[in-house]
């Protein structure tokens, strides 16, 4: 039968609908621009615009000390386009399961394929929301305010960018197991993402925030692993050939550890319920 | 074994009944608190057990809430049954009504794509089958408009050619062919009789009698989730008619 618990049958299941994750992925990229009339340029309008207003906002209270900012309007789309990621993926894996209740009720499917594919679907537009960052400091180079020297060190985003994805996966299996059983959960998880957006470090420097070392406030911003991940995202970003120096190892194998230790829950919490599921949705 | 296809074998399963109501975590936890969480056990099917043979078409009868649809979804794989087990050989697809598993915001022709994946079939695989189902379905033009504006004929007759077409080794039929007018329903029929040459094991739900003497050659009949007749379709039949004028 399918649901033998062998790694065998897995990976032989998993081969078999392949096919369905990549269908389901196309299906999510598409369908989340179709009936608009910019369609996919909202992949780039839609953070751009955010950074502009963002910008505007908050330039004048933060941005002023250069040493630590370079380009305030470069810092905030790094942080930014790392912390959209996570929430989108999240967001929508969390309701991955519901949204499929017809198909799961009638067919056999791996149910892990769905938060899967919302994660990857929402990793393919991000990447390519990645091309904002691109024109916006070809801009500021060409235009010569605050250039950004842009060398082959910049390959490290890479780091930041694994890291994310693996957290965003595991924190979307233990979501969408939550949301099967609590349809609270979408609307603390709504109120929770904007909290974390004020503790991640993306409109302000961690440093300017004034808490003191050793305070309960500062233990909160340092385990809050996607500042870690905005942080080392920037330093590839931003500080080019002496990034290593903004780069904190520490904070790297935290972030490395948070993750994991997240996958691994999150896909346990997932498989020990998943039988249960179709009795909820 | 390898002449069977479908093989249902002391399957119980049972569903409790006041946990399917709690979908809140305030409900939740004021039930837990007050210690209201008790379940009341529910036995959808009872110790069922048949075989179906290898290009047997049988049909299931039995009354609303018999346990007709948690059976079928039992041996579609999709719920786990509490004892016993179930074993299926080959591929099965079920037909699925009424636009349950098809994206609305997709178009008729990507949701093809996207059932045959559901089934495990890849897209080179649907591809050479898809030109067989747009003339089966009769949706002409209509193939690339989102299923959101298709009428519910159109929607069945789209999973019924999907279903058909893929040649899956079990096909699971949920009283779909009510739905469709007098000639699709017609057409369809054929098509299921075509198919039983191919080695195509069927299952068929259905209350009309009439229907299920025309498709099957096997009948079951469940009452209150226990199998209470196995046979020949006529026969079980003739039986499923006097249940329904004694009740």
């Amino acid at each position: 039968m399918k649901n033998k618990n062998t790694l065998g049958n897995h990976t032989s299941n998993f081969m078999k609908y392949r096919y369905l994750l990549k269908e389901l992925v196309n299906k999510n990229i598409k369908l989340q621009y179709r009936d608009s009339v910019l369609g996919v340029f909202w992949t780039f309008l839609q953070p751009l615009l955010n950074m502009i207003v963002l910008s505007l906002v908050f330039n004048n209270l933060f941005g002023k000390d250069n040493s630590k900012v370079v380009n305030y309007p470069v810092y905030l789309l790094c942080g930014r386009l790392m912390f959209e990621f996570f929430t989108k993926s999240t967001k929508k894996a969390m309701k991955s399961i519901r949204s499929h209740a017809g198909i799961i009720k009638k067919v056999y499917v791996p149910k892990y394929i769905y938060p899967v594919s919302s994660v990857l679907s929402t990793f393919v537009t991000s990447m390519v929301s990645l091309l904002v960052l691109v024109f916006v400091v070809a801009f500021f180079n060409i235009a010569k305010i605050n250039p950004i020297d842009i060398t082959w060190r910049v390959i490290f985003v890479l780091v930041p960018i694994l890291i994310v994805f693996v957290l965003s996966l595991g924190v979307s299996m233990i979501l969408a197991t939550a949301d099967v059983f609590f349809k609270d959960v979408e609307n603390i998880y709504d109120v929770f993402t904007t909290l974390l957006f004020y503790l991640t470090p993306i409109v302000y420097h961690p440093d300017r925030l004034g808490f003191a070392e050793g305070s309960f406030m500062s233990y909160v911003i340092k385990l809050n692993p996607l500042g870690g991940i905005v942080g080392m995202f920037r330093a590839c970003v931003i500080w080019g050939n002496d990034f290593i120096q903004y780069w904190d190892f520490g904070q790297m194998y935290y972030c490395i550890g948070f993750s994991v230790v997240t996958l691994i829950i999150g896909f346990v919490l997932f498989y020990k319920n998943q039988d249960k599921f179709i009795l909820h949705i | 074994m390898a002449n069977y296809a479908i093989d249902v074998d002391h399957v119980s399963m049972m569903f409790n009944l006041n946990s399917d109501g709690v979908d809140s975590a305030k409900e939740y936890l004021v039930k837990a608190a007050k210690k209201e969480l008790r379940y009341t056990n529910f036995w959808a099917l009872k110790d069922v057990s048949f075989k179906v043979k290898k290009g047997d078409r049988m049909g299931v009868m039995g009354f609303n809430g018999a346990g007709k649809s948690t059976l079928l979804k039992v041996i579609a794989g999709v719920l786990k049954p509490t004892f016993g087990s179930v074993n299926v050989s080959g591929v099965i697809a079920p037909m699925l009504e009424l636009g349950a598993g098809f994206d609305s915001n997709y178009s008729g022709k990507e949701n093809i794509f996207l059932y045959a994946a559901t089934m495990g079939f890849p897209r080179s695989f649907i591809e050479e089958k898809y030109d067989e189902i747009v003339e089966f379905s009769e949706l002409g033009q209509f193939i690339n408009a989102p299923l959101k504006s298709y009428s519910s004929g159109m929607k069945s007759r789209l999973g019924f050619a999907i279903a058909t077409s893929v040649k899956p080794d079990v096909l699971i039929l949920d009283e779909v062919l009510s739905v469709g007018d007098a000639a699709f329903r017609e057409k369809s029929e054929r098509r299921i009789e075509n198919m039983m040459g191919d080695g195509v094991t069927v299952l068929y739900v259905s209350h009309s009698t009439d229907r299920v003497r025309r498709i099957c050659n096997k009948a079951i009949i469940l009452t209150k989730g226990q199998l209470v007749a196995n046979g020949e379709a006529d026969d079980i039949c003739k039986l499923y008619k006097e249940m329904v004028s004694q009740k």
